[in-house]
């Protein structure tokens, strides 16, 4: 039988405009998740952690073979290198058994002063350790998921820091898998202090390696390129003292950046550490744990 | 003739290929390379992914997919919500209303094209992250970003010809 050709102009109109809208619907849908995921920041974060925990083997598995080819690569360029580490370990042996003699000398003297002054020590840390399995690193957002949950003792807030120095915070915990907000990422805020001055200062992410330091507490001229930069105990977010990075550059008009220790992309392992403090992202699903 | 019910499944198994393989990049942009420098010019795979089934295959890569995709993207990456399935969604549609343009193209035609859709792409996720975070994304670690996305587009595009010649019959 043969349609009208009128018919099926008509259908092809009508199926033009069908699909016209179903993308108009999808592009609101996008929008709607968006001021939905603003909104409604706890049902995101469900979603992530579940999601994440869904996948932690799968990425699990994946970031394995790639850690052993940067491995091997690392093998290779450490063979070429050798003997020119060797004589630079030889000599840094011998310098930091001269360190050892003195820091053994001043444990025993620290030892007999606080005995004199009855000093209450700092709590003691205990720490969590965990693979990295996944690294997102790029100008929008910088995280990295690693391979442990509630079940290991990871809690939302906690600081984590490899042996270098403080590398992001606990964002999202999942079940196995949880998410960490690097010291780089535009979300990122963590009070410091610019050592030797005692500067207090709030270090902000700006997606780009090198954070910013903002809100310098005092006279912002004593700091110089090269100080070092350490948490600060403030708000209970960050245990004191663990190292960040050092001043890098002082732009006028820009301000004041920091290159971190800890180099993010080569980091295969990290560790929560855990003080009891209750940190400054209190859980958004009302557990009261460690409220 | 009909097609017999294993016909049927193994012809299904093909078409999901696309969308399959756009999947796994989102979880291979996520491994961790540990090259150093590599996070400042991160590419931005399953864009690739979208744009060049988009074109070869409209068909395979339907709208409502991209969308599905970029949410998948937005919760395992952490990506604020939407935002990559806005994206993805615009310019599947933008590729898929040029679909007369680029029959019988040959392959740079589609390269210069993804160029100028990933331009538009990062554009617009650097507008909406700005917005959603209420600050200003560093712009050269962005452009750095387009510059490898676009590069790697032939390299992965002749994968993806591969497979759709070695693998997915003419639907």
């Amino acid at each position: 039988m043969k349609q009208p050709a009128g018919q099926l102009s008509r259908l092809g109109t009508f199926r033009s405009l069908i699909q016209r809208f179903a993308f108009l619907a999808l592009i609101t849908t996008a929008v709607g998740l968006m001021l939905l995921g603003k909104a409604d920041t706890l049902m995101a974060e469900r979603l992530r952690e579940v999601v994440a925990d869904a996948f932690a083997p799968i990425l699990d598995v994946l970031s394995r073979p790639a850690a052993s080819i940067a491995d091997l690569m690392e093998n290779i360029r450490g063979l070429a290198a050798l003997r020119a580490q060797n004589a630079e370990l030889l000599e840094k042996n011998e310098r930091l058994a001269q360190w050892q003699a003195v820091a053994r000398q001043l444990e025993a003297e620290n030892d007999g002063l606080r005995s004199l002054l009855h000093f209450v020590p700092s709590p003691q840390a205990s720490f969590i350790s965990a693979r990295v399995i996944a690294v997102v690193h790029d100008a929008f957002v910088r995280n990295l998921l690693i391979n442990a949950g509630t079940h290991d003792g990871v809690r939302k807030g906690q600081a984590v820091v490899t042996g270098d120095g403080v590398v992001g915070r606990v964002d999202e915990v999942g079940s196995r898998a949880s998410r960490i907000l690097l010291i780089t990422d535009l979300n990122s805020r963590i009070p410091v202090i610019i050592e030797p001055s005692r500067t207090r200062a709030i270090l902000v992410g700006n997606g780009a390696e090198q954070p910013r330091l903002m809100f310098l507490a005092g006279n912002a001229a004593k700091i110089a390129p090269g100080n070092r930069v350490v948490t600060a105990a403030d708000a209970n977010a960050f245990p004191p003292d663990l190292p960040v990075g050092v001043v890098s550059k002082i732009i006028e008009g820009k301000g004041v950046f920091v290159e971190t220790f800890v180099n993010i992309a080569q980091t295969e392992y990290v560790r929560m550490v855990d003080y009891g403090l209750t940190g400054i992202l209190p859980s958004l699903v009302g557990d009261g744990e460690g409220q | 003739m009909k097609p017999t019910l294993w016909q049927r499944m193994d012809q299904l198994a093909r078409n999901l290929l696309p969308v399959l393989l756009t999947l796994a990049l989102v979880l291979v942009s996520a491994v961790p390379t540990r090259l150093p420098g590599f996070s400042a010019i991160a590419p931005m795979l399953t864009l690739i992914g979208v744009c060049y089934w988009s074109i070869a295959r409209p068909d395979l890569m339907r709208p409502v997919v991209a969308l599905g995709i970029g949410i998948f993207q937005d919760v395992l990456l952490g990506t604020p919500l939407g935002v990559d399935a806005l994206v993805l969604v615009v310019a599947q549609g933008v590729l898929v209303s040029q679909q007369r343009f680029f029959f019988g193209k040959p392959f740079f035609v589609w390269w210069w094209a993804f160029g100028l859709i990933a331009a538009g792409a990062v554009i617009l996720k650097w507008v909406l992250v700005a917005a959603l975070y209420g600050r200003v994304v560093e712009p050269a670690p962005v452009v750095f970003s387009y510059l490898v996305t676009v590069s790697l587009y032939p390299g992965l595009g002749w994968l993806f010809a591969r497979v759709e010649s070695a693998l997915i019959k003419e639907g």
